[in-house]
């Protein structure tokens, strides 16, 4: 177990060091279209081929790569600590608290988010760059997507605080946020953990949703999500089965991100 | 004992003649609709499902051969336009009968009419007719000739009545008895339609044998159009009308004898400038969109070979203006592409005053030239187009950020709000005829997209334009209607309101099994001449 913790961080960093050398490493820059060569098969010019619109598919891996490792992460980082605060503070106050609180959870989770987003992407202004469309796409996941985490924080509090050791902590004279910092907050870890690294891949698979409605990472920025969007040409990966490269390495990061949690933090 | 036999053998000669024939007929046609039909009424039609219903079951007066490009006769046997094209006389077939037995005549012509143009039916067919405020008069002059006089002279009067179904004034359910190929004998909402062969169908072969040779079509609702490429690969449906490059290129590879690629279609994609002069746009860029050197730079900075050969794969044709070289009377022969070359772009983009600052292109006042360009979301081969056009322009100096909009906020902002930029569409065309483009080329009209709703045309371009198309559609010369349209196309391509990108091909699949298919590139694409398609004998019929 030990051996893949080690390989899985090793490939994970490497996977960093790569796309944030990107400019080095990458064959071509990830925008330009070699056009006699849509859909070509891999060469020394390309190592994974090229795309549809004959762009070097190694290169846009590498900075698609790159927007999503570093933006998909910190949407689940934001969604995870909104689903801490909320589902921490109802857990641990219980009472009308967790009732409000999980009041607005259901209510949350049964809107039509989907509306929502067309409704906020339709409201934004057009002439912006790329890169502040991706911003714009992954911070409204984040505060859109906390909702399932927070129930599951929120029945992990209210165990925790009818647990033994917080009411040996209680007797001691340990209560309000003193109690909840240094006791329930810390035993929450793993459930943070959890939700935090199932959110990455369930946020990178909802930009590629959104991409197709109008709201995903905009071109010729690439994004995992907009590279998966190539599988769903049946008969190019079919011809081309090199694209599913960008599925590959998605499914690797994933499972390297579970990998090198620590056993306990899922056993517990 | 020969007597016996000869009798036998000449029945038996009989048998065998008649099953030759019969080869011909028979068996089931199936293709998809890509939507429930809105209406069986055939004058209330305005969807593409139900135009297929109104298409098969039908009969009219007057054809518009799909292949020719031609007026033939159909129900009519002859016909007359006079008084300036407001006035058309017919003459009809005898011994019709509806699918129902009851007989076509001249009253059902005028019953047909007069429903058609009741203004509380609100018939999209109808208002094609309304050249200007007055009643349609009709007259039966005999149970076979019938006279129908317009308040105003209608251009391409004629022609108009290819989408006319003829009802029947005397069955009790009139829009069920038709006098088309075949008849809607079961219908599923929402899961198919049944049509089967008219008994009474008037038509026959060369041989005498009564058309159409079909028993019946099925036509299932199906709106996956990938599931509608498996069903054909599979056998288990016969057409597909209309298909894109790269499902095209997919069947033609597995099946070269079922795809076919008609060229060019008349549909066409384009982009325009926002020019509407209360848009919220800057100042400095309705500047640059209302100037005839910005817009015809910009279209000469993009490639359209390459947008052919890449986005569809050379399934498309650069396009020069409104009308494709599809459309064989109207389009203006003496037109050609605005062509690619990025340096005669900024030479007339410096005669406006901008100039590359770097990599930058800059106004006269400095503003870098930056703008962005809309179009649905969802669409691969527009958003592939928009990508090619973005390096296309930056390669002079222009940033264009592309946005993909879900389609009712993107018709909010180009037709209501007028918050956009650039806008990148489609217009699917069905109608030969100039005056199918009323709409759009008034400066009056609502579909005037770059500026639309003008009280009064706000430059002398459009003010012609005005009056050219107002000059073709009061004529019914074609020859001076050609000119002025000819002279619309001209003005078109020298203003550039609308940036024609490509005309997408006409590309469908007809099964190997079926014969007289002949796919063309006006609608309905493979089954326009849907009485004479039949099942070939298995032996020379190829793939079952």
């Amino acid at each position: 177990m030990k051996t893949l913790r080690l390989l899985a961080w090793g490939f994970l960093l490497s996977i960093f060091v790569a796309t944030l050398l990107a400019e080095f490493v990458a064959p071509a820059p990830y925008a330009e279209q070699f056009r006699e060569s849509p859909n070509a098969l891999p060469s020394w010019q390309h190592p994974l081929g090229t795309d549809e619109l004959g762009r070097d598919a190694l290169s846009r891996l590498l900075y698609g790569s790159r927007v999503s490792l570093l933006l998909a992460p910190a949407a689940a980082l934001l969604a995870t600590l909104i689903a801490a605060l909320v589902g921490g503070v109802a857990g641990y106050l219980g009472g009308w608290w967790e009732r409000v609180a999980m009041g607005a959870t259901d209510l949350s989770l049964s809107l039509p988010w989907l509306f929502l987003l067309l409704t906020v992407r339709a409201m934004l202004p057009l002439n912006e760059p790329p890169m502040t469309s991706v911003v714009i796409t992954f911070a409204l996941l984040g505060l859109l997507g906390w909702s399932p985490s927070a129930r599951v924080v929120c029945a992990g509090t209210r165990t925790l605080r009818n647990s033994e050791f917080v009411l040996q902590a209680r007797a001691c004279g340990c209560r309000g946020w003193r109690l909840l910092l240094r006791q329930v907050l810390p035993n929450l870890k793993p459930v943070l953990y959890a939700q935090f690294w199932v959110s990455i891949p369930i946020f990178i698979l909802s930009e590629a949703n959104l991409g197709i409605l109008g709201l995903g990472v905009a071109e010729p920025l690439p994004s995992w999500g907009n590279l998966l969007r190539g599988l769903e040409n049946y008969s190019a990966v079919l011809n081309n089965p090199w694209r599913v490269a960008p599925l590959g390495l998605l499914i690797i990061v994933v499972s390297c991100f579970q990998l090198i949690l620590p056993l306990e933090d899922f056993r517990s | 004992m020969r007597r016996i036999w000869s009798p036998l053998l000449l029945v038996a000669l009989l048998a065998v003649s008649a099953s030759t024939t019969a080869a011909q007929s028979g068996r089931e046609l199936r293709f998809y609709l890509p939507a429930e039909p809105k209406t069986f009424h055939p004058l209330v039609v305005a969807d593409d499902s139900s135009e297929t219903i109104r298409y098969l079951t039908g009969g009219v007066l007057i054809r518009f051969n799909r292949q020719t490009q031609e007026l033939q006769p159909e129900l009519a046997a002859s016909w007359k336009v006079s008084e300036a094209g407001r006035k058309i006389s017919f003459k009809l077939r005898e011994g019709i009968l509806f699918s129902d037995g009851m007989p076509f005549s001249a009253e059902d012509v005028a019953f047909t009419m007069r429903a058609l143009m009741d203004p509380n039916l609100h018939s999209p067919t109808g208002d094609s007719f309304r050249s200007a405020e007055g009643q349609v008069k009709v007259n039966v002059t005999d149970p076979h000739s019938v006279v129908i006089l317009f308040p105003a002279p209608v251009a391409g009067l004629e022609r108009l009545f290819d989408q006319v179904a003829i009802l029947s004034s005397r069955s009790p359910k009139k829009e069920m008895a038709v006098l088309g190929p075949f008849y809607v004998a079961d219908y599923k909402a929402g899961s198919y339609v049944l049509l089967r062969q008219n008994p009474n169908y008037w038509k026959r072969d060369s041989t005498g044998q009564r058309l159409p040779y079909l028993d019946s079509i099925r036509l299932d609702i199906q709106q996956n159009r990938d599931m509608e490429l498996l069903h054909f690969r599979r056998g288990e449906i016969h057409l597909i009308n209309s298909l894109d490059a790269e499902s095209f290129d997919r069947l033609a590879g597995e099946m070269p004898s079922a795809a076919h690629d008609a060229g060019p279609s008349l549909d066409s994609e384009q982009m325009w400038f926002n020019q509407v002069s209360s848009a919220p746009l800057p100042t400095y860029k309705k500047a640059w969109f209302r100037s005839q050197n910005f817009r015809r730079a910009i279209s000469e900075a993009i490639n359209r070979e390459d947008i052919c050969r890449v986005v569809f794969a050379r399934h498309a044709r650069p396009a020069v203006g409104p009308v494709s070289p599809a459309n064989r009377f109207w389009f203006n022969q003496a037109l050609h592409v605005h062509p690619f070359d990025p340096q005669k772009a900024l030479r007339r983009l410096g005669q406006e005053g901008f100039h590359l600052d770097g990599k930058v292109l800059r106004d006269r006042e400095g503003h870098s030239v930056e703008f962005s360009l809309i179009t649905n979301a969802g669409n691969k081969s527009r958003e592939r187009m928009a990508t090619m056009i973005q390096q296309d322009l930056a390669q002079i100096g222009i940033r264009l950020n592309v946005v993909t909009l879900d389609f009712p906020s993107l018709i909010e902002r180009i037709s209501r709000t007028f918050d956009y930029e650039t806008c990148l569409l489609g217009l699917v065309n069905v109608d030969l005829d100039p005056s199918a483009q009323m709409s759009v080329w008034l400066s009056s009209a609502s579909s005037h997209q770059w500026n639309p709703n003008q009280k009064s045309p706000e430059t002398p371009w459009e003010a012609e334009l005005d009056l050219l198309m107002r000059a073709q559609a009061s004529t019914t010369d074609n020859k001076k209607r050609k000119e002025y349209f000819d002279k619309v196309q001209q003005i078109v391509w020298d203003q550039v309101p609308f940036i024609y990108l490509i005309h997408k091909n006409a590309l469908s699949a007809v099964s190997p099994s079926l014969a007289n298919a002949t796919p063309g590139v006006l609608r309905p694409q493979t089954y326009w001449n849907v009485e004479k398609i039949y099942f070939a004998p298995e032996k020379s019929g190829g793939r079952r």
